[in-house]
């Protein structure tokens, strides 16, 4: 069997909220599945029902060949979970909190304390070991939070939002731990609002909105749904960029011209950049623009969920929560 | 950094089987793995009263300032022209008072976990579900029993003497710990129901207050409107009360001890079965 995951059809409504609906996905054994999605989108609602702790309203879904309702009991020796907000207790020191979940995995003793040595190791708490959580940073928190996830050694875990709320250092660091557990064939299953995090650890990405799956797929095979490519054309003020930007119209695929007034860029969706790169700086040269920077961009994730979904993420999270009220 | 290195400890596989045979795994899942999880639930709960300890505050001082406030201010309206010291008489109900307040930290400490989403870690863990009530039950009534003796220490340094048979006297704190382990599902209950910290803080005083006050806990029933006497006569905590003076203090037990074992059962079989129940309900 090559997947550790796969979901069938599984919907979830709370009363009249309907958080899930006919969701399919399938993750196979050892890679990472990033699960894209703006706020309220039902990430942390199939991760819960992944991790036994709901149940879905319909359809079905089988973790490492374990059934998650039917067979949860056994399903839970196997699972990892970080949940979104870090599941550490304040009081306990680190060691404690690791000690606490291995005991809890039914761990003998001894290997707990070894295991939670290795992994204060690992995650860089070598020092805070011994101190109550209630003094650890935010990053700490989340890199205990994951390190009492994995006291177990298990083949499955899931990770929901793991570095929301991390500055850029520690989101870095922790990025390497999770590279470091997928070299080591673990499957990682973990959701993030952030397209740049997906694009960087998952091998797959699942995009939803709304409850419903809107796009899967590679990064590259997102970016290429999105269906272009980007020419940016960097000039000196904003008198040459909106002339810029004249010239540029004609180029682009849909005759219109985006304007950064700010940096002085003017960019245009192209089918393939390369070819046609020439022909522009020959046009620009003509009006007597000069160009600063010209650069063919590959479209990022943003672009992805602009171009799936008709609104930016950022919009998509905003509507979403107007929704509830 | 090596994550799996040979000889490493792994969950052993059992493969899934029939939903009969999934069920009666469960059964026998939950009573194999109980006592040990309880153990650390309870370990768990009673590090936070060593951090913390400023959470024992109202159990250390309370019967201090309760024994205090009774005894002098009150003692000797009430005391006065009976054939009884008022500090013996008062020292059962403070008991139980001062360990109601103690146990019903339970439910407030689980309203929290389940609050912080704490309990979503322990649910994706292989552990026995009734632990996670368990642990705090058994933590906060080992507390309130040791609490007992520190009570007893401080009403004898107030002048308080026991007066009836050894074995009584010696089981009388006995009884104060198991009628409290009863309460504390009871408070469980409650910490699972409202599923919020100060909401069950809030149900906690209204819970405790009218109950110990509206019985024979600090003054006799007999001194009561007709209307009231009619419910501190059916008040549990009147039973215990009463059962815990008797055995200081030598006076009849039989009726309040069947009373009092009814109520014991009802609480720790009844309560805390639907406690359980609604805690492994909660999704
Ligand atoms: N217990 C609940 N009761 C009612 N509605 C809920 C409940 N939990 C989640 N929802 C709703 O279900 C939808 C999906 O929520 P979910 O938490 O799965 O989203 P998410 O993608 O994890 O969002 P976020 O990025 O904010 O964590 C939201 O509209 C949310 O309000
Ligand atoms: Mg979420």
């Amino acid at each position: 069997m090559d997947n550790a995951i796969e979901v069938r059809q599984i919907s979830k409504s709370y009363g009249k909220v309907v958080a899930l609906e006919n969701v399919d996905l399938n993750v196979r054994r050892g890679s990472v599945m990033g699960l894209l999605g703006p706020n309220g989108a039902g990430k942390t609602t199939l991760v819960r029902i992944l991790t036994t702790l709901l149940r879905p309203s319909s359809g079905s879904a089988t973790v490492l060949g374990y059934d998650v309702v039917r067979h949860a009991r056994h399903l839970r020796s196997y699972i990892g979970l970080a949940g979104q907000s870090a599941a550490v207790d304040d009081l306990l020191t680190g060691r404690e909190n690791i000690h606490m979940a291995g005991r809890l995995y039914h761990m003998p003793k001894r290997e707990v304390q070894k295991r939670a040595q290795d992994l204060l190791e690992q995650f860089d708490l070598v020092e805070a070991a011994d101190r109550s959580v209630k003094g650890y940073s935010g990053g700490m928190r989340r890199r205990l939070d994951l390190a009492a996830s994995l006291v177990a050694n298990p083949p499955m875990i899931f990770l929901d939002e793991p570095t929301t709320g991390l500055d850029p250092r520690s989101r870095l660091e922790l990025w390497d731990v999770i590279r470091n557990l997928v070299s080591e064939g673990t499957t990682v299953l973990l959701t993030t609002q952030y397209l740049e995090e997906a694009d960087q650890l998952a091998d797959e990405i699942t995009v939803i909105d709304l409850g419903k799956v809107i796009a899967q797929g590679t990064a590259d095979e997102l970016k290429h749904q999105a269906g272009s490519e980007f020419i940016e054309v960097t000039v000196r003020d904003a008198e040459e960029t909106r002339r810029a930007a004249g010239v540029l119209s004609n180029f682009a695929e849909n005759n219109e011209c985006d304007i950064n007034e700010e940096d002085n860029i003017a960019s245009i969706m192209v089918e393939d950049g390369a070819p046609l790169m020439v022909q522009i700086v020959r046009s620009l040269d003509a009006e007597d623009i000069a160009v600063a920077n010209m650069a063919v961009r590959q479209p990022t994730l943003d672009d992805v969920f602009l171009a799936l979904t008709g609104r930016t993420a950022e919009e998509a999270a905003t509507e979403s929560e107007q929704d509830q009220d | 950094m090596n994550l799996h290195t040979a000889n490493e400890w792994r969950p052993q596989t059992v493969p899934p089987s029939t939903p009969v045979r999934e069920a009666i795994g469960s059964v026998i899942y939950e009573f194999r793995w109980l006592a040990a999880d309880t153990a650390m639930m309870a370990w768990r709960n009673l590090m936070h009263y060593r951090r913390n300890p400023e959470t024992l505050m109202s159990t250390i001082a309370g019967p201090v300032m309760f024994l205090f406030l009774f005894n002098y201010v009150f003692g000797g309206a009430i005391g006065a022209g009976r054939d009884f010291n008022y500090i013996d008489y008062l020292v059962p109900g403070v008991l139980i008072q001062n360990n109601l307040f103690t146990v019903m930290n339970t439910g407030i400490g689980i309203a929290s976990d389940l609050q912080k989403g704490f309990v979503d870690r322990y649910r994706s863990l292989p552990m026995a579900r009734s632990a996670v009530l368990g642990g705090r039950v058994c933590a906060t009534s080992l507390i309130s029993f040791v609490s007992v003796y520190w009570t007893l220490a401080i009403a004898m340094l107030f002048g308080m003497r026991f007066h009836g048979d050894l074995l009584p006297v010696l089981l009388m704190p006995l009884v104060v710990g198991v009628f409290c382990f009863g309460v504390a599902w009871l408070s469980a209950l409650v910490g699972v129901t409202v599923r919020n910290a100060e909401t069950a803080s809030a149900s906690t005083f209204f819970i405790t207050i009218p109950l110990t006050f509206l019985s024979s806990t600090f003054v006799p029933v007999e001194t009561m409107p007709g209307w009231l006497q009619a419910f501190a006569e059916v008040n549990p905590i009147t039973h215990v009360v009463n059962l815990c003076r008797n055995m200081a203090q030598g006076g009849p037990l039989e009726s309040y001890a069947w009373i009092t074992a009814f109520w014991i059962a009802l609480l720790i079989i009844g309560v805390g079965t639907l406690a359980t129940w609604s805690y492994r309900r909660i999704s």
